[in-house]
C-alpha cells in the first residue's frame, strides 16, 4: 500500500515510454528533418542537406494553394453540416424514452467501429451514376446527377464519417445538463424556443466546440474518402502527400505538407482549446 | 422534459437512415448473383463471397490484418496496464505531460504517422517487416487501451484493496485478487477496441505495407481504386458482420454504449 | 491491564495537526467509540490503530507489543470499512474466506468457519450471492463476518451504521452489539451519530478538533459533559449564562433573576462576580400551572415528536427549550403562560472564567 518508492511509477511506464520514443519521437523527428533535406529528381533526397526550398514550393505553388483551399473549405463545410445536423440530433435523441435512445445512439456511433473503406466504399454505391440515390431522382424525373467523384461525394461521406465526432462532445455535454434547469425556465414563463435558446444552447456550446475542432482536423486529414470518393482530379492535402510519397517519390516535400498539415492540426485544436475552455470555465465552474 | 414532437422524430428517421445507409447497401449488394454493382431484385447469391475465400491476396490480408490487430493489441495493452497505474496512483512530475503524450495518437493525423513511420522504416530497414508493422499499430491504438484502463482506475473504489491488506494480503497478492480482476472489464474492453481499430487501421497502414504484408483495409483500397465489382461488396460486408459480432462482444465485456459514450 | 494502548499519539500532516496528543487505554472485551464531528480526528485516530495512516509520535500497543510501525496487513485487525468495501468480483462465501486464505487456513476448516461466521450475522443462506445481489443491511454483516471470522484481537469500525436508513440503523446497532458481546471482540466504533454511540458502547471518546475531550460511560459524559460543545453535541441542552455569589458558605448561581444552587465550582473560580455558564437539559425542566414553579414562562413554539413534546419556552432564563413525555394528558398550548421547575442537582457547571471550557 505504500506509494513511497519514486522509482516505481518510472519503471512502469518505461516500455511504453519506449514505445512512443522509438515510434513516435524519432518518426516525426527524422521527418521533420527531411522536410528540410533537398531534393533531385535523380537521385533523391539529398542526405545531410539543408533548405527550405520545400516549404518555399507549398507556399507560392497555386496547384498546393488550390488544394489547400479545397481542403479547407471541404473542412469548414463538413463541420457546418455536422454541427447543423449533429446538435438537434443530439438533443432530440437525449429527449427520448429507454429503449429506443440507446439504440439510435448506437446505431450513430457504432459506424465508428467499422473501417472507413467499407463507408467509403458503399456511399461510391449510393452516388454513382447507377447508385441508388440517382435512381431514385429518376423516379422522381431529374436527370442523373453527377454526385461521385467531385468533392460533392466528398462532403456527403465524410459527414457520414465525422457526424459521430460531433454527437459525442454534445450528448456528453447534454448529460452534464440538469434537467430540471429546462424545467425551471419553463415554469418561469419561457417558451420551448426560448429556453433553447437562452439555458440549454449556451451550457452545449462547449461541446458543440470540442466536437467542430475534432471533426475539421479529422476532416483536413482525411485520406480514404477523397482518395476513393474524389477521382484523380479532386485531391486534398492527405491524397496530395500520398501521391509525392508514393507516386513522385519526392519524399522531403511530402514530409514538408505533411508537418504544415500536422503543425496546423495542432495549432488549431490546442490554441483554441485553451480559448474555450478558459472562457467556459469561468463561467460554467 | 418536452417529449420529441414528429418533426424532431422525422429528422431522428432521417439521420439514422444517413448513418445505416451505406452499410446497408454494402450488405446487400453483397448477395448479388449479377456481374454488377446492383442490388440482389430476384435473387441472393454467395458467388460474390465465395470468389472473396478463393482470391488469395484477401485471404492472405485478412490473416495478416487478424494477426496484426491480436498483436498490437495485445501488445498495448500489456504496456498501458502498469502506464495507466502509473498515471492514476502516483503523483509523477509531469503527469499531465505524460498522459498527453500517451493520447496523442488521437490527434495527430494517421496520414503524417504513416508518413513518418515510412521515413523511419526506410532508414532501419523495416519496410516489409511484420514486426514493425505491429509496432507501429500498437502505437497507434494505445489511446484506446490507456483511455479505458485509466477510466477502470480511477473509477475504483480503493478501500477494497485496503480490505484485502487489512486481511492480511501482501501488496502484491492484492494486486492479483483484487485489483486486476476488479478492472479486468476495462482491460478487455481496452483490448477489444484496440483490435477493432487495428483491424480498420487503413491511412498510416498505407504508406508502410510492403506487398507481403499488406493488410485488408489497404487491400481493399488498392481493389477499389482499380475495379469496383461485387466482390468489393461482399469482403465490406464480410468486414461489417465481423465489426458487429466484436462489438457485441464489447458490449458482453464492458458495455458498448459505456465505450462509445462513457457513462450515461 | 490494558489490551490497546495508545500513548500520545499525534497525526500532522504538513502545519495541520489533525490529532493531538491522542491517549487511551481500552480493556479487553470493552466497546470504545470514537465520537465527533467531521474533521474532529476520529477517522484519522481509526486509521493509524489499523496501520492506513502513518503515526507522526507517539506509540500504539496491542497486547503489550509495539504495533505503532507494523503494516497494515501484518496487525491482524478486523476492519469494517465504511462503504463495506465487500470484493465485487467474489461471492459472499469467497469475501468472508478471504482472510483465513490469505492466512494459509485449508479448506474444510475455512469453508467451516466462513459459515460460523456467517450464521453469527444471520445470512447462511447468502453464501453463494454475489454483493451486488443484497442490500445495503446485508453487505454490512458480509463485512461484519469478514472481519471477525478471522478472529481478530481488535475489531474496527468506521461508521458502519451511517450508510442505512433510521430504521435499519436502530435494529443493527443493537445486533451489533449483540454481535460484539457474544464474540468478545475488543472494539472500537467511529460514528458522528452520538445516540449510537451512547446506545452500544461501553465508553465514549469525545473528540474535538485533534483532541479528546472527554472519556467516560455513556451516561457520564451526558449527565456530565466537560465543556459546552459536548453537552449540546450529546443530547440537547439549554446553555445558561450566570454570575456567581456567595451567601452563607455557599455559592449562588444567578441568571437574570432567578437563583440557583450550583455544585461543584472550583475555588480558583470562586469569586464574586465571576460569570459562569450552566446546562440544564430539556427532560430535566418540567412545566407546570401558571401560578406554581420557581419562575414563570410563555410557550413559543411546540413540536410533537410521537414519544416527546418538545416546547420553546420564554423566560427569565432566556429562551429555553423543554422536553415532556407523551403521556396522554394535554400539552400546553402555544402562547399559554406556564410555570417551570427542575432540581437545582441537575443543574450542570459548564464553564467560567477560570474554568477550563
Amino acid at each position: 500500500m505504500s506509494e513511497r518508492r519514486t522509482w516505481a511509477p518510472w519503471a512502469m511506464s518505461a516500455p511504453a515510454l519506449l514505445l512512443f520514443a522509438v515510434m513516435l519521437a524519432v518518426p516525426l523527428l527524422l521527418t521533420t528533418i527531411l522536410s528540410f533535406n533537398a531534393y533531385h529528381v535523380d537521385t533523391g533526397p539529398v542526405a545531410g542537406s539543408f533548405t527550405f526550398e520545400h516549404y518555399v514550393h507549398i507556399v507560392t505553388d497555386s496547384y498546393y494553394y488550390e488544394i489547400f483551399w479545397r481542403t479547407l473549405w471541404i473542412s469548414g463545410l463538413v463541420t457546418l453540416i455536422c454541427i447543423a445536423i449533429g446538435a438537434p440530433e443530439a438533443y432530440i435523441l437525449s429527449k427520448m424514452r429507454a429503449p429506443w435512445r440507446s439504440i439510435f445512439l448506437l446505431i450513430i456511433l457504432a459506424p465508428l467501429l467499422i473501417s472507413v473503406v467499407v463507408r467509403a466504399f458503399g456511399w461510391s454505391m449510393l452516388l454513382g451514376p447507377e447508385g441508388l440515390i440517382n435512381d431514385i431522382f429518376r423516379l422522381v424525373g431529374i436527370g442523373p446527377v453527377k454526385l461521385l467523384y467531385n468533392e460533392t461525394a466528398i462532403v456527403i461521406a465524410l459527414v457520414h464519417v465525422m457526424l459521430p465526432f460531433m454527437v459525442i462532445p454534445v450528448w456528453t455535454s447534454l448529460q452534464k445538463l440538469d434537467p430540471s434547469v429546462e424545467s425551471a425556465s419553463l415554469s418561469l414563463g419561457a417558451s420551448h424556443f426560448t429556453t433553447l435558446r437562452r439555458v440549454v444552447f449556451p451550457q452545449v456550446l462547449p461541446g458543440i466546440l470540442s466536437g467542430s475542432l475534432i471533426v475539421f482536423g479529422l476532416a483536413a486529414s482525411s485520406f480514404a474518402i477523397p482518395g476513393l470518393l474524389g477521382g484523380r482530379r479532386v485531391k486534398m492535402v492527405a491524397t496530395l502527400i500520398y501521391d509525392e510519397y508514393l507516386h513522385e517519390l519526392n519524399w522531403p516535400l511530402g514530409a514538408a505538407i505533411a508537418f504544415v498539415l500536422l503543425a496546423a492540426n495542432l495549432v488549431i485544436m490546442l490554441g483554441w482549446n485553451r480559448m474555450v475552455e478558459g472562457r467556459y470555465k469561468k463561467t460554467l465552474g | 422534459m418536452q417529449k420529441n414532437g414528429p418533426i424532431a422524430l422525422i429528422f431522428n428517421a432521417l439521420v439514422i437512415i444517413f448513418m445505416l445507409a451505406p452499410l446497408v447497401i454494402v450488405c446487400l449488394v453483397a448477395f448479388t448473383p449479377a456481374e454488377t454493382l446492383t442490388l440482389p431484385t430476384t435473387s441472393f447469391s454467395l458467388r460474390w463471397f465465395e470468389q472473396v475465400l478463393h482470391h488469395a491476396d484477401f485471404v492472405q490480408s485478412f490473416w495478416n490484418s487478424l494477426g496484426l490487430a491480436v498483436a498490437a493489441a495485445s501488445i498495448s495493452t500489456a504496456l498501458a496496464v502498469p502506464a495507466a497505474i502509473a498515471l492514476v496512483r502516483y503523483e509523477i512530475p509531469g503527469r499531465g505531460a505524460l498522459q498527453a503524450l500517451f493520447l496523442s495518437p488521437l490527434i495527430i493525423p494517421h496520414l503524417v504517422l504513416g508518413v513518418a513511420m515510412l521515413r523511419m522504416f526506410s532508414l532501419v530497414g523495416g519496410q516489409g517487416s511484420f514486426g514493425w508493422l505491429i509496432f507501429a499499430h500498437a502505437l497507434v491504438v494505445m489511446p484506446y487501451t490507456m483511455r479505458l484502463v485509466m477510466a477502470a482506475l480511477i473509477g475504483f473504489d480503493r478501500s477494497a484493496e485496503q480490505a484485502a491488506y487489512s486481511l492480511g494480503a501482501s501488496n502484491a497478492k492484492v494486486f492479483q485478487r483484487i485489483t486486476l480482476p476488479m478492472i479486468l472489464p476495462g482491460i478487455t474492453g481496452g483490448w477489444l477496441l484496440a483490435f477493432i481499430n487495428s483491424f480498420d487501421e487503413l491511412t498510416m497502414s498505407i504508406f508502410v505495407v510492403s506487398p507481403s504484408t499488406v493488410t485488408l483495409p489497404v487491400r481493399m483500397y488498392m481493389y477499389a481504386t482499380e475495379s469496383l465489382d461485387p466482390m468489393m461488396a461482399a469482403v465490406s460486408a464480410l468486414i461489417v458482420f465481423i465489426t458487429l459480432g466484436l462489438m457485441l462482444l464489447l458490449d458482453k465485456v464492458y458495455g458498448l454504449d459505456r465505450i462509445l459514450i462513457g457513462k450515461h | 491491564m490494558s489490551f490497546l494502548r495508545l500513548h500520545n499519539v499525534s497525526k500532522q500532516y504538513g502545519p495541520n495537526r489533525v490529532v493531538s496528543q491522542f491517549n487511551l487505554d481500552v480493556q479487553k472485551g470493552e466497546f470504545v467509540s470514537l465520537l465527533g464531528p467531521s474533521g474532529c480526528g476520529k477517522t484519522t485516530s481509526l486509521q493509524m490503530i489499523a496501520g492506513f495512516v502513518d503515526v507522526t509520535e507517539g506509540r500504539i500497543e496491542l497486547d503489550g507489543k509495539d504495533i505503532t510501525r507494523a503494516k497494515a496487513n501484518e496487525r491482524g485487525l478486523g476492519i469494517v470499512f465504511q462503504t463495506y468495501a465487500l470484493f465485487p468480483h467474489m461471492t459472499v462465501r469467497e469475501n468472508v474466506e478471504f482472510g483465513l486464505e490469505m492466512r494459509k487456513v485449508a479448506q474444510p476448516e475455512r469453508s467451516e468457519r466462513a459459515s460460523e461466521a456467517l450464521a453469527l450475522v444471520h445470512l447462511g443462506p447468502y453464501a453463494d450471492r454475489y454483493p451486488r445481489e443484497l442490500s445495503g443491511g446485508q453487505r454490512q454483516r458480509v463485512a461484519l463476518a469478514r472481519a471477525l471470522v478471522i478472529k481478530p484481537p481488535v475489531l474496527l469500525l468506521d461508521e458502519p451504521l451511517s450508510n442505512l436508513d433510521a430504521k435499519l440503523r436502530e435494529e443493527m446497532q443493537f445486533e451489533l452489539r449483540e454481535i460484539q458481546r457474544k464474540v468478545g471482540t475488543t472494539t472500537i466504533m467511529v460514528t458522528h451519530d452520538q445516540s449510537e454511540a451512547m446506545s452500544i458502547s461501553d465508553r465514549v471518546v469525545v473528540m474535538e478538533a485533534g483532541r479528546i475531550t472527554q472519556v467516560d460511560t455513556p451516561h457520564t459524559v451526558y449527565e456530565h459533559p466537560h465543556n459546552a460543545f459536548i453537552s449540546t453535541f450529546v443530547g440537547k441542552a439549554n446553555l445558561l449564562q450566570a454570575t456567581v455569589h456567595a451567601q452563607g458558605g455557599q455559592w449562588l448561581a444567578h441568571v437574570g433573576d432567578v437563583q440557583m444552587a450550583v455544585q461543584d465550582v472550583p475555588a480558583a473560580a470562586a469569586s464574586h462576580g465571576t460569570r459562569l455558564l450552566l446546562g440544564l437539559r430539556p427532560e430535566k425542566i418540567q412545566l407546570s400551572a401558571s401560578s406554581a414553579g420557581r419562575t414563570q414562562g410563555t410557550v413559543r413554539e411546540r413540536f410533537f415528536l410521537g414519544n416527546l413534546w418538545l416546547y420553546t419556552v420564554e423566560c427569565p432564563l432566556g429562551s429555553i427549550t423543554v422536553t415532556a413525555a407523551n403521556d396522554g394528558e394535554a400539552p400546553h398550548q402555544v402562547g399559554s403562560q406556564v410555570g417551570i421547575d427542575w432540581s437545582d442537582r441537575n443543574v450542570r457547571l459548564i464553564a467560567g472564567d477560570g474554568v477550563a471550557a
